[in-house]
């Protein structure tokens, strides 16, 4: 049930992707994102899905995959798509039931349909290709800096990558309990929205209670081994840049200068 | 080993499953797997950690759908058009894993009541059927009105074996129910489960990977390995397996060893002896 949701989980396999140093991909992402915001230009976004395109290829992850991964935000992408087509003002190419469709919505509604399911994309590629150990590792030592305006920031990293890590693990624990009660007979489909919202009772409770336990028992093993935040504190596989990453960051650059150049010349 | 057909009530017909059906390591967790029980029987299901069997189990009341295969009960296949599935979820009565962690009622009459009024028992029968439960787990009368949650790890289970059986099970599944208990809550637990495979036609299930569990109580045994059933038989029969057991990661009950070391030493007793009770009577034998 809700092991179907894919967005933004590890996706395990061997690739040149998922050996990068998590701060470039992290880098990478981010002037990924910028550069979708810099033009409205087709061609801009054309090449920037060619680019995504590579990264899937490189990455050896199944181009069904990251489709399948899109599922949850469809409505949420065909409802944006929607809004900017209606009530965007300009040329009316058609009418019907008092409703104008312009020339310029349709466009809009291109464009940002485009825009939105790049962004998703690219963020997922990162996701899909990083553990989130790794992931948090890395934000840490990018913000790292912010520590001298007294920014808690490995407590930051800390936390997320705890927040991360439970994710799946409640989900498989909410998935369990649903199964439990289901074979005592609850029923959480029929009946009309406060009827549903009572049927979780069952469910919420038992998932609260565990989660609590987690966290317990998880701040009994942390503090058993002597955690006491981030002073001092070393790592057993820090981070290091390899050749790889240098590559990375030259292919950025050209990536960046070729979106700048098609976006002011074409 | 022959068996009465018509007393036949759930039967898995050639069921196979799989859990992830677009990750990167894709296996199946059920493969071709055929499992059929009979009316009053108890059977025990055992094998290693990952075999499959709580898949299996979910099968048994339709939590699960078989992606090849069906399910069979009492005659009609339930994924057959109208088939109530709910009716089959009161009939199979499963208790998860760790069931006490599904407890979420103020007390445990409250909980044990659940079950009853979801499927449409009315206020009054469903008290006298959590009330008739609740005794036949053997949980003393001052709990009926504490919380669930102040119990100890073994009565909670109670509490979560009691809220199945109150629905009135024909079958009644339980995965793995001792796991996690200590010694004396062990027993006690196995004690309420033999009480039970006393009651009248209720057929047990019994997921375990104690053999010396299952093997006090099963007329039958089922051994899961890698998604597979490997053997199904009398106990003592799927005992004589012991080697292969091994190499499963699973392993004979220690009399089967004690037996077996005896007879290596010289002596001529029986080497299928499953329980202590039975080789007790079996040295006896040959000593006097
Ligand atoms: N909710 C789940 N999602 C994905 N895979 C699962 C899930 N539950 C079990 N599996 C996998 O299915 C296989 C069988 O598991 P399970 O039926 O729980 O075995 P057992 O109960 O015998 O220990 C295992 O390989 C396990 O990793
Ligand atoms: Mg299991």
């Amino acid at each position: 049930m809700l092991r179907d949701i894919t967005l933004g989980q590890y996706y395990e396999t061997k690739s040149k992707l998922h050996e990068l140093d998590p701060r470039t991909k992290l880098v990478g992402t981010l002037i990924y994102l910028i550069s979708l915001f810099m033009f409205t230009n087709a061609y801009v976004y054309i090449f920037a899905a060619s680019f995504l395109l590579l990264c899937v290829l490189i990455s050896r992850i199944p181009p069904t995959y990251m489709i399948k991964g899109m599922k949850p935000v469809i409505f949420l992408l065909v409802f944006t798509l929607f809004l900017n087509m209606l009530f965007t003002p300009g040329e009316v190419i058609f009418t019907f039931w008092k409703i104008n469709i312009t020339k310029e919505g349709v466009k809009q509604a291109l464009y940002m349909g485009a825009r939105l399911t790049l962004l998703i994309m690219g963020s997922n590629m990162m996701t899909l290709t990083t553990t989130p150990t790794r992931l948090t590792n890395g934000l840490e030592r990018l913000m790292g800096p912010l520590k001298l305006i007294k920014l808690p920031v490995h407590e930051i990293a800390m936390m997320m990558s705890i927040a991360l890590r439970f994710i799946p693990i409640l989900m498989d624990e909410t998935d369990r309990i649903m199964k439990a009660q289901l074979a005592r007979g609850a029923d959480f489909e029929s009946g009309n929205l406060i009827k549903k919202a009572k049927s979780l009772v069952p469910v919420l409770v038992p998932l609260f209670i565990s989660a609590f336990r987690r966290a317990n028992d998880l701040a009994m093993a942390m503090e058993a081994r002597c955690y006491h935040g981030g002073k001092g504190r070393t790592q057993m596989k820090p981070l290091k840049y390899r050749p790889a990453d240098l590559l990375a960051y030259l292919v950025l650059i050209l990536y960046m200068t070729a979106v700048v150049l098609i976006g002011k010349y074409l | 080993m022959e068996r009465d057909k018509s007393k036949l009530k759930l039967a898995a017909d050639h069921i196979s499953y799989e859990y992830d059906k677009s990750g990167a390591n894709r296996h199946k967790a059920l493969d071709d797997v055929s499992f059929e029980v009979y009316e009053g029987e108890f059977v025990g299901l055992i094998g290693h950690t990952g075999s499959g069997k709580s898949t299996l189990m979910q099968h048994l009341n339709a939590l699960l759908k078989p992606d090849q295969g069906t399910i069979w009960y009492d005659g009609q296949d339930i994924y057959e058009k109208g088939y109530d599935r709910k009716e089959l979820r009161r009939r199979v009565g499963l208790v998860f894993q760790y069931p006490e962690h599904q407890l979420f009622e103020d007390t445990v009459f409250n909980e044990v009541c659940f079950g009853p009024k979801n499927f449409g028992m009315d206020e009054k029968q469903s008290e006298l059927s959590a009330y008739a439960a609740i005794k036949k787990v053997g949980l003393p009368d001052e709990c009926f009105y504490h919380s669930p949650f102040d119990l100890s790890g073994g009565q909670k289970r109670r509490v979560a074996i009691a809220s199945v059986l109150a629905v009135k099970p024909e079958i009644l599944i339980m995965d793995e129910p001792t796991a996690g208990l200590d010694p004396k809550g062990r027993e006690e637990l196995m004690e309420m489960i033999l009480s039970l495979k006393e009651s009248e036609g209720l057929s047990i299930v019994m997921v375990s990977h104690s053999m010396e569990d299952v093997a006090k109580l099963a007329d039958r045994i089922v051994v899961m390995d890698k998604g597979h059933i490997v053997y199904d038989d009398e106990p003592r029969k799927v005992f004589a397996h012991y080697k292969e057991l091994e190499e499963m990661g699973l392993a004979a009950p220690q009399m089967m060893y004690v037996m077996q070391d005896l007879k290596d030493a010289g002596f001529d007793v029986r080497t299928d002896v499953t329980t202590i009770e039975e080789a007790k009577e079996e040295i006896l034998r040959i000593v006097t």
